[in-house]
């Protein structure tokens, strides 16, 4: 049905949307091409033979009266080998490829298929004529950049029996398989973003997403497949926090969305992911990673289509067996391309004139996360997991966007300006962030890392929470007015942030930390903890507790490449054993 | 962009409004197109086309509507979008907010026409930035490093001195490796005594004919703010990109520049979001900062330095919250510092530079810059902390280790912070927060190792042997 010369023109362009008549035989969210530069958009409304349209390029200089052609099918992304390591733009146009048609400026109308047509990828069957396939069946495998195992499925809604297969040296529009009816199979598949990759079964979130970051790990841990909303002013930390992610997270592969931010940091994603080894595979971190861009001075329509792009890949990684996680950084821009056009539609604008299906969207996104069962042959299980950004207008968590994301993500991460401002990173308020996988969490970490893992995090948690309180109580009668065993809590408390909570995504050693780190670090603090109360109960004073040479040395061990740890491990343990020299000239004596 | 048309007339609009005419249907008229509307006997005044319609297409009007009657006006659609003439030769000129000379010389014919509303910049072609600028000022070399292709805006306060401040670094930053290096001004609805300041500033330094000039004051037309900086940064993607010039970008005032974007909205009676803003205002504003950065395989840069006014000193205000979103980190002045004669009064807290570790470090500054500025940082917030507690307590029921960080968090603000017009290099700035540093006996000192402590003491030795 699509390029039947069409009589259909433009009536109006204003901003991204786009009007056109002669649209009688168009259908919602299929894709058109608008003007003499042949401009991509989306038809999002049909009245008679008038069609509303959002445009997913600038359209600045387009008239009224160019020509409109439709595609006749929707918005879709080109799935197959090839994609890891791409960077591609909200509509999935490699940005690499953009840059050779249009030079170092993005300009609208140009035109690049997702995956390198002249990429030549090896295909090893699995399967052999005669077998009988199901959708999700993996029909072979190709060997990707760094290792990992591509493997090529049988599309969703396809079954049959294989006629033929074809291995070796494919391209990504070849045939890999010919059924019995005649179908062909490619090596890649095209799927609508909008629509939900189909899985065999949704399953618990049972398993921990580790993220290398002490504080999600043992204080708000999330689970594989599971969602958390990442709201916070900006400068708090929230791309910081999205980047350490994607770079250090136990992900297969990463789906990091720009959305709507800044051009440097793609930047420096890009050459930061390239040198960066994965710390449990060493590989490169970009050859697990699919970058999906657009910044925020690119258009506005494909920022709302870009989450859907990155989700839609993830989803697609999931189904071949692997653990893919989602970076959305910012939810907020995604949300305010639908306001932008919905009100440029003049729908009745809901609050802060966010449009009212806004809670329902976001519920629908995050629905797409998840642990499942995969469709087909081998059995496997995959998960999406969605880390999103939230960028609340005044740092003001009340707002719509903030709220939609809470009312369905499994976690929340709030980050607080003041501790940013203090230096104190990453800076989440451990106060208000929760985790509603952190009791199955913490059961898994008892398991895993030590049986001792929830209590610690019982205790800490206790800990800060105390601290909260000395300190409103501080603020109103001095420190100095306060009881030893208070202050000794105060500096327990003080210790835990700096070197349990604290975490900087700069410092080479420290920038990822394993759980058994974690939770060596957190076990010290809660040591020195005892070991001071203990004292006090000996009659020591808070003035003679050497609080400060433990400190030191946790910071040495928090930061200590991995071959100093013992060493400097020991060196803690033998500070907190001499903690106060009353109990050494205690010790002394008896001997 | 889609081929250029060809120029078509008509006569008489079919409305106007504030800064918009609405006109007739007009054939074939493209967004962005280029407009004149001419009433008999006038000027003619220039607009763009913001919404193209088949049966009413919006015409933004440049400059005063006053006394405009629709139904006589002639329109002629130009079929061209806007451009900005660009080109060296307009070095040493100053020019209005539309690019009209306001130097008395005749209009420049420049070297070739950018398009206004520029082309986003691939970002797979960015070269993420990290060449330290020195621009000798303390709080912002030592604690918030500026790089080459940053955006890093300055958030102030109705009468904070804003204007000296960027006037400091413009003079300052002069090409850290004699590289070649040019400034935009422009200047966005600021008043004639803003304007001087910061000119008076620049000319003594003999930086002018370096610089372009791009001026709409109070007075000048409002809606002519929506095009100046837009003028002034394709001027200076011209010099960065073809000239391989660094170019510093001032944009002040951002505050005005936003006002005249939600006078547009009102007139077209659009759904107003926060504080009646418009709900693209981050869109627009990000079409502006976005243009910032270093591209590969090209030798220039355009740095943007933009100032904003927060109304009532709130930095969760729409203006500064959307800036601080799209920047690369904000310098932010204080009016407390400000009356105690602290200049520049930048409070380093609320204060960030994004790009800061690309910019530091081994070859760059110094190896240990980072945990200079972690550890002076940790003593000003905790210090800041006791400050706020002394109000309330009173300084006897401070802790000594919170009485001294009171102590060093005055000794910082005034010694560090604090330079008046003197201009630092970072060796002079690393050196005065060292100073700090070793008033502060060891155990407050959590972000140092005893290696790095230890190479200072041996500095310090050495110094004073040579004094001795
Ligand atoms: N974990 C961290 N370690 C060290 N510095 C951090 C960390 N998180 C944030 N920062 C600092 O805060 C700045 C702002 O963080 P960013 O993630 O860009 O904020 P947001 O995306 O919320 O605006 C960073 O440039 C960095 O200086
Ligand atoms: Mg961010």
């Amino acid at each position: 049905m699509s390029s039947a010369p069409s009589s259909a023109k433009l009536t109006r362009v204003v901003g991204a949307l786009a009007e056109a008549s002669g649209m009688r035989a168009a259908t919602l969210n299929e894709l058109v091409r608008i003007g003499d530069a042949g401009l991509l958009a989306e038809v999002l409304r049909i009245t008679g033979d008038r069609a509303t349209l959002q445009v997913f390029e600038e359209t600045m200089g387009v008239s009224l009266e160019e020509p409109v052609v439709r595609e006749g099918s929707p918005l879709a992304v080109e799935l197959g080998p090839g994609l890891l390591g791409s960077v591609i733009d909200g509509i999935g146009r490699p940005l690499g490829d953009l840059a050779t048609l249009t030079g170092d400026f993005l300009l609208p109308g140009a035109n690049a298929p997702t995956i390198d047509r002249a990429r030549r990828f090896t295909f090893v069957p699995v399967v052999a004529r005669g077998a009988q396939v199901q959708q999700g069946d993996v029909l072979g495998t190709v060997l990707e950049r760094g290792g990992f195992e591509h493997r090529v499925l049988v599309p969703p809604g396809r079954q049959g029996i294989i006629a033929g297969v074809f291995g070796g040296e494919r391209g990504i529009e070849d045939v890999v398989a010919r059924l019995a009816d005649g179908t062909t199979l490619g090596l890649s598949q095209r799927w609508s973003v909008r629509r939900p990759r189909p899985s065999a079964a949704r399953l618990d979130a049972s398993r921990p997403f580790l993220t290398g970051q002490r504080i999600f790990d043992f204080l708000f841990p999330i689970a594989e497949g599971g969602t958390v909303a990442v709201p916070g002013g900006f400068g708090t930390g929230k791309t910081v926090i999205e980047q350490s992610l994607a770079k250090y997270a136990e992900a297969d592969v990463v789906v990091y969305i720009g959305c709507g931010e800044r051009g440097n940091e793609m930047a420096e994603v890009l050459h930061e992911f390239a040198r960066l080894k994965d710390p449990r595979h060493g590989r490169a971190v970009l050859d697990r990673t699919v970058l999906v861009v657009n910044t925020s001075n690119m258009p506005v329509a494909a920022r709302e289509s870009s989450v859907y792009l990155g989700l839609t890949i993830a989803e697609y990684f999931r189904d071949q067996g692997y653990r893919a996680a989602v970076m959305a950084d910012s939810l907020s821009r995604w949300a305010e391309a639908l306001r932008e056009i919905g009100s440029r539609l003049q729908e009745m604008p809901g609050e802060e004139g966010y449009p009212t299906y806004l809670a329902s969207r976001a519920a629908k996104l995050h629905e797409r996360a998840g642990r499942v069962t995969c469709l087909g042959a081998p059995k496997r299980e995959g998960s999406v997991t969605l880390i999103s950004a939230v960028s609340p207008p005044g740092g003001d968590f009340s707002e719509p966007v903030t709220q939609s994301c809470l009312r369905v993500a499994g976690a929340l991460w709030a980050l607080d300006p003041e501790l940013a401002h203090q230096r104190q990173f990453p800076a989440v308020d451990w106060h208000t962030s929760y985790s509603l996988y952190s009791d199955d969490m913490g059961r898994a970490f008892d398991a895993t890392v030590d049986p001792d893992w929830s209590k610690a995090r019982g205790a800490v948690l206790d800990l800060l929470q105390r601290d909260a309180e000395l300190r409103e109580v501080a603020s109103v009668v001095g420190p100095e007015a306060l009881e030893d065993k208070d202050r000794l809590l105060l500096q327990a408390a003080a210790i835990v942030r700096e070197v349990v909570l604290g975490q900087s995504a700069f410092d080479p050693n420290d920038a990822y930390s394993p759980p058994a780190k974690t939770y060596r670090l957190a076990r010290a603090s809660l040591d020195l903890f005892e070991a001071g109360k203990v004292a006090l109960g000996r009659g020591a004073t808070f003035a003679e507790l050497e609080l400060a040479p433990v400190r030191r040395a946790l910071a040495t061990l928090r930061d200590a490449p991995a071959g100093d740890v013992e060493v400097k491990a020991a060196e803690v343990k033998a500070r907190i054993a001499s903690l106060w020299r009353g109990a050494r000239s205690e010790a002394g004596g008896t001997s | 962009m889609s081929p250029m048309r060809v120029a078509r007339t008509y006569r008489g609009a079919r409305a106007a409004a504030g800064p918009l005419v609405y006109l007739n249907g007009a054939q074939r008229a493209a967004l962005g197109e280029w407009v004149t509307i001419t009433a008999p006997g006038q000027a003619p005044l220039r607009g763009q086309i913001i919404d193209a319609g088949e049966q009413l297409s919006v015409v933004q009007v440049l400059e005063d509507t006053l006394g405009l009657a629709p139904a006589g006006v002639e329109i002629a659609l130009t079929g061209e979008l806007a451009n900005a003439v660009v080109g060296k030769e307009l070095l040493g000129r100053a020019l209005s907010g539309a690019g009209d000379p306001r130097d008395g010389l005749p209009p420049p014919i420049g070297e070739a026409l950018r398009p206004l509303w520029g082309a986003p910049l691939n970002p797979t072609r960015r070269l993420p930035p990290s060449d330290f600028i020195e621009t000798g000022i303390s709080a912002i070399d030592g604690m918030n490093t500026l790089v080459r292709g940053q955006k890093l805006p300055v958030f102030s306060g109705p009468g904070l001195p804003a204007l000296e401040l960027a006037a400091t670094i413009v003079e300052n930053a002069r090409a850290p490796r004699g590289e070649p290096f040019a400034v935009v001004f422009c200047g966005i609805g600021i008043t004639e005594r803003e304007t001087r300041t910061f000119l008076d500033r620049f000319a003594a330094s003999g930086a002018l004919e370096r610089s372009v000039l791009y001026l709409n004051q109070a007075q000048d037309p409002t809606i002519e703010r929506l095009l100046a900086p837009r003028q002034a940064l394709a001027c200076a993607e011209h010099l960065a990109f073809v000239h391989g010039l660094h170019v510093l970008v001032v944009l002040a005032d951002i505050t005005h520049y936003c006002e005249a974007l939600r006078e547009v909205a009102a007139a077209r009676e659009e759904v107003p979001g926060r504080r009646g803003y418009p709900g693209y205002m981050y869109t627009d504003l990000a079409s502006l900062f976005e243009r910032a950065g270093v591209v590969k395989d090209k030798p220039g840069s355009v740095t943007q330095l933009p100032i904003l006014t927060m109304p009532d000193d709130d930095i969760t205000h729409p203006i500064p919250d959307l800036t601080g979103y799209i920047t690369e980190g904000q310098v932010v002045l204080s009016r407390e510092l400000h009356r105690r004669g602290i200049f520049p009064p930048i409070d380093v807290l609320p204060s960030l530079s994004r790009l800061m570790n690309a910019g530091i470090g081994k070859d760059r500054t110094v190896p240990e810059h980072r945990k200079w500025a972690d550890q002076l940082y940790a003593i000003y917030a905790r210090g800041r902390e006791a400050r706020m507690m002394v109000a309330i307590v009173g300084e006897a029921g401070l802790s000594p280790a919170d009485r001294r960080a009171l102590e060093l968090t005055e000794s910082f603000e005034r010694e560090l912070v604090h330079q008046g017009p003197k201009r630092r290099t970072i060796q002079e700035t690393l050196e005065a927060g060292w100073r700090l540093i070793d008033r502060v006996p060891r155990e407050d000192l959590l972000k140092l190792s005893d290696e790095l402590l230890a190479t200072r003491q041996a500095q310090r030795d050495e110094a004073q042997h040579k004094g001795a």
